[in-house]
């Protein structure tokens, strides 16, 4: 995932960034030949990815969200959307699918420009999106690959019951393993899974102390725009691996440094100089206008304290970390605790504690038009979490992908008036 | 009986079944619940639950389809965003404004994200009420999503318990298996004479059948589609010179009845469809037997019909619609689904590609539930069912 920090000019470049870019450069050359190298390419999601069990039997894997988002930066996916809808594709639906399959349809020339390589497998991880299911269903159409679903239970009730706990530990173990020995040639080294988990949960460790460094004021990051490009290893590619846990150690010594100075973030404009506002953001971002979208918050010294998209490809910061001693079972616990598996009162009690702990002086849903498993339901958390807390929240709407649902001047205007109600409450004036 | 006679209580089992769709109050269930004291009624989202053993432990099944273009929307828009479907948002509507209260709970199935959601608004709104988000297994091997959705079903036979006080018996789930393969029996005639001889059931009519069946206990069911199935073939109907297609995507937010009159009327004979799927969704009977539960759920993961919610695993959909196709001599299909339906939108280019390769017709339009013009799909679909018609002129004449 890259950051658009990493494409301005202005603005120092830390080392980890440089480390983040060099890894993704790597990484796309590594699927880019994948096929000539004797590797089988695996696509699978961010939410519920099984990265350390991918690599423990040496595939590649790939994320179209990915690719889809970094379609979105690069300005492509408006072309590669409408191409999906010509061949029938609705208007109405998630935009994500859309892009990747015109991408498909157009060559499958991925972010970096190299041909990405056709999947040897499509892994269904189909965790906390119904969409997800929909979506591979349409890619094993146009690639006749096989596929490997695991289903992961909802967690409907707000807990992770044993019952839920034994059907995702039987399919991992009596499907789809041998699925995966059967795709990769290779056995299943759980000694290997286990070495790779020992290395997520350190890196998990670093990333957390990253994402809790906003608690402070003011705070050295941003947790929602800077936090994209701090989740981008961990969520994808490289969860498991030494050049991860280098990465986070890095990025933790490089925030810390900057708490230690009272720094704040490194916004794509400048450093943040005065932090005005904390708030806390439920919603994935827009892609398409990134860097706009960040900088109307960089204007007004509006910095994001937590927010929940950096919890979509796990929620770490509520204790959970991979537990090499029970590799399946916490295989199994990671997909179903990944942020949009959790029920609406979850995902409430999570934002409400957020604002708390991140002292913030609101939240801010942005709602993505084609995002049904985010988008559903957030009206009715934004009042309860007004009601809970006693803070402002505020609502815009855009897209992920799609150019055409990016509105700048009503999200500015939107987001100003927002900003007014904060100052307002501040002084005393709205109750 | 004579032939008035028999029009005469047809009309009455038709207009007795479009009260009970017109009853958002679900004054039905209300009196149900009234006539003797202790009992229960729980509420199910689409597409499918296991209503036998809801129905074993005393409790009515109420199957909730939305609100129509009956009910007005007042508070359900603050509720979801323009570009959310709108059965979610008529549903807090007709609960917010005590429509459903005379549910026990409801019961979300894993449909889609907004359904699954839904579930979540519904524990936030009501804390007070059950409210269960059922997750249906997508790994159909016996000893792995049956082995999970079997205790998921002990947990709703709990559930059943803590409402009625008493657990259901296995007598019971027997009893209950036996009417509602009785109801699955009659559905099944009901769909055979409507594409054997299509001009004696009109959409319209066997789809306020199937409504009925939402809200009324199934042996009242079983009454109506038994009386409908004697009478109907008595009808001396005119057959029309009508294309036969079969629609797709309507299986969870509902067309308006005036959209269902207007696919009719636009010079189509609809052989097959997928509303009420609850109905329909097990392709063959339970059968009671010994450990009732235990085949109520082999039947979900043996029996379970194609669906856009199910994965499709080794049994690719696009074939099975080719099946249903030539099975229902259908000459095209008619793709018919909510605005916004994700799970109904994103399969419909899998089919799309699968008919232009079998040469077979078809036409898409979306809908809401509250849809109130109809013109322009009524031309889109004079203008299918026109072309359909030409060909097949033109194939004959090749032919000769
Ligand atoms: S619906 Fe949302 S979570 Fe699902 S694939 Fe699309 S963007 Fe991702
Ligand atoms: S209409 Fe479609 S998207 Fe809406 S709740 Fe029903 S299945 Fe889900």
């Amino acid at each position: 995932m890259s950051n658009p920090a990493t494409h301005t000019h202005n603005v120092k470049k830390d080392d980890s960034m440089l480390r983040q870019k060099n890894m993704l450069s790597e990484y796309y050359r590594r699927v880019s030949f994948a096929h000539e190298e004797g590797k089988k390419v695996v696509y699978s999601f961010v939410p519920g990815n099984l990265t350390e069990l991918f690599l423990t039997f040496d595939l590649v894997p790939v994320y179209p969200e990915i690719n889809a988002l970094q379609n979105g930066m690069r300005k492509v996916s408006a072309r590669y959307i409408q191409t999906a809808e010509k061949i029938g594709h609705s208007e109405d639906v998630c935009t994500y699918v859309k892009c990747d399959i015109g991408m498909l349809l157009e060559g499958n020339k991925g972010p970096t420009g190299e041909r990405i390589p056709e999947p040897d497998l499509l892994f269904l991880s189909y965790t906390g999106c119904f969409t997800f299911l929909k979506w591979f269903e349409n890619l094993a159409c146009h690639y006749g690959a096989p596929v490997a679903l695991l289903h992961t239970p909802y967690q409907g009730d707000g807990t992770i019951t044993q019952n839920m706990r034994d059907y995702m530990v039987r399919q991992l173990r009596d499907e789809i393993i041998p699925q995966l020995e059967s795709i990769s040639g290779k056995k299943f080294d759980e000694e290997r899974l286990r070495s790779m988990l020992r290395l997520s949960a350190q890196a998990e460790e670093d990333l957390v102390a990253v994402l809790q460094s906003a608690r402070l004021r003011p705070s050295p990051i941003d947790a929602y725009f800077g936090g994209v490009y701090y989740i981008g290893p961990i969520f994808t590619a490289f969860r498991g691996t030494q050049e991860c846990v280098d990465y986070y150690a890095e990025l933790r010594r490089e925030i810390e440094e900057r708490a230690a100075h009272g720094l704040g973030p490194v916004t794509p404009d400048g450093e943040m100089a005065e932090e005005r506002y904390r708030l806390v953001v439920e919603g994935p971002p827009n892609w398409t206008s990134f860097r706009d979208f960040w900088k109307m918050f960089y204007d007004e010294g509006a910095v994001i304290v937590a927010s929940t998209y950096t919890k979509v490809g796990g929620v770490y910061d509520t204790g959970f970390r991979h537990n090499p001693d029970d590799p399946l079972g916490t295989l199994a616990d990671y997909c179903m605790g990944c942020y949009t598996n959790l029920n609406l009162p979850s995902r409430v009690n999570l934002l409400q504690r957020y604002i708390d702990e991140y002292q913030a002086d609101g939240f801010l849903v942005n709602s993505i038009k084609s995002c049904n498993s985010f988008a559903a339901g957030e009206l009715l958390m934004l009042r309860e979490l007004e009601k809970r807390t006693g803070k402002p929240g505020g609502f815009i709407e855009s897209d992920l992908v799609d150019p055409r649902y990016f509105s700048a001047a009503n999200i500015k205007t939107r987001l100003e008036s927002y900003l007014q109600m904060i100052e307002q409450k501040r002084k005393g004036k709205v109750h | 009986m004579s032939l008035q006679d028999s029009t005469g209580q047809l009309e009455e089992i038709i207009g007795y079944c479009e009260s009970l769709y017109e009853d958002v109050d679900l004054q039905c269930v209300q009196r149900w619940k009234a006539a003797q004291p202790g009992r229960r009624a729980l509420g199910f989202m689409p597409v499918y639950v296991a209503r036998e053993l809801i129905y074993a432990g005393g409790v009515l099944p109420v199957g909730l389809m939305g609100g129509g273009d009956q009910v007005e929307i007042i508070k359900g828009d603050a509720y979801y965003q323009s570009y959310i479907c709108h059965i979610p948002r008529s549903t807090i509507e007709m609960a917010l404004s005590q429509r459903l209260d005379c549910l026990d709970g409801l019961l979300c199935p894993s449909v889609c994200d907004v359904i699954r959601n839904f579930s979540g608004m519904w524990k936030l709104l009501f804390p007070d009420r059950l409210c269960r988000y059922v997750d249906l297994p997508q790994n159909f091997n016996p000893s792995i999503g049956g082995a999970y959705y079997r205790r998921e079903m002990d947990l709703l036979m709990a559930d059943l318990e803590a409402l009625t006080g008493r657990r259901p018996t296995d007598e019971g789930v027997n009893r209950s298996i036996e009417l509602y393969d009785r109801n699955r029996t009659l559905v099944e005639q009901l769909y055979r004479l409507r594409s054997d001889q299509p001009w004696l059931v009109p959409t319209i009519e066997s789809y306020l059948l199937l409504r009925a069946g939402n809200v009324v206990p199934v042996e009242e069911h079983n009454q109506l589609l038994e009386g409908y199935l004697e009478l109907a073939p008595r009808r001396t109907f005119r057959v029309m010179d009508n294309i036969r297609v079969l629609l797709v995507g309507s299986f969870c937010e509902q067309p308006p009845l005036g959209l269902i009159r207007t696919l009719e009327k636009a010079g189509c004979y609809i052989v097959d469809d997928d509303f009420v799927l609850v109905s329909r969704w097990l392709t063959r009977g339970i059968g009671a037997g010994a450990d009732p539960v235990q085949r109520v759920c082999n039947a979900y993961l043996n029996a379970s019909t194609f669906h856009s919610s199910k994965y499709e695993g080794n049994q690719p959909k696009r074939d099975l619609l080719l099946q249903r196709v030539a099975q229902v001599k259908a000459d095209g299909v008619v793709f018919c689904a909510p605005s916004f339906c994700d799970p109904a939108l994103l399969d419909q280019p899998i089919y799309m590609s699968t008919l232009d390769n079998g040469g077979i017709a078809y036409t898409a339009f979306k809908y809401a539930e509250n849809t109130g013009q109809f013109q322009n799909i009524r031309e889109q679909l004079g203008t299918f069912s026109d072309s359909i018609k030409l060909w097949s002129v033109q194939a004959a004449k090749e032919m000769h």
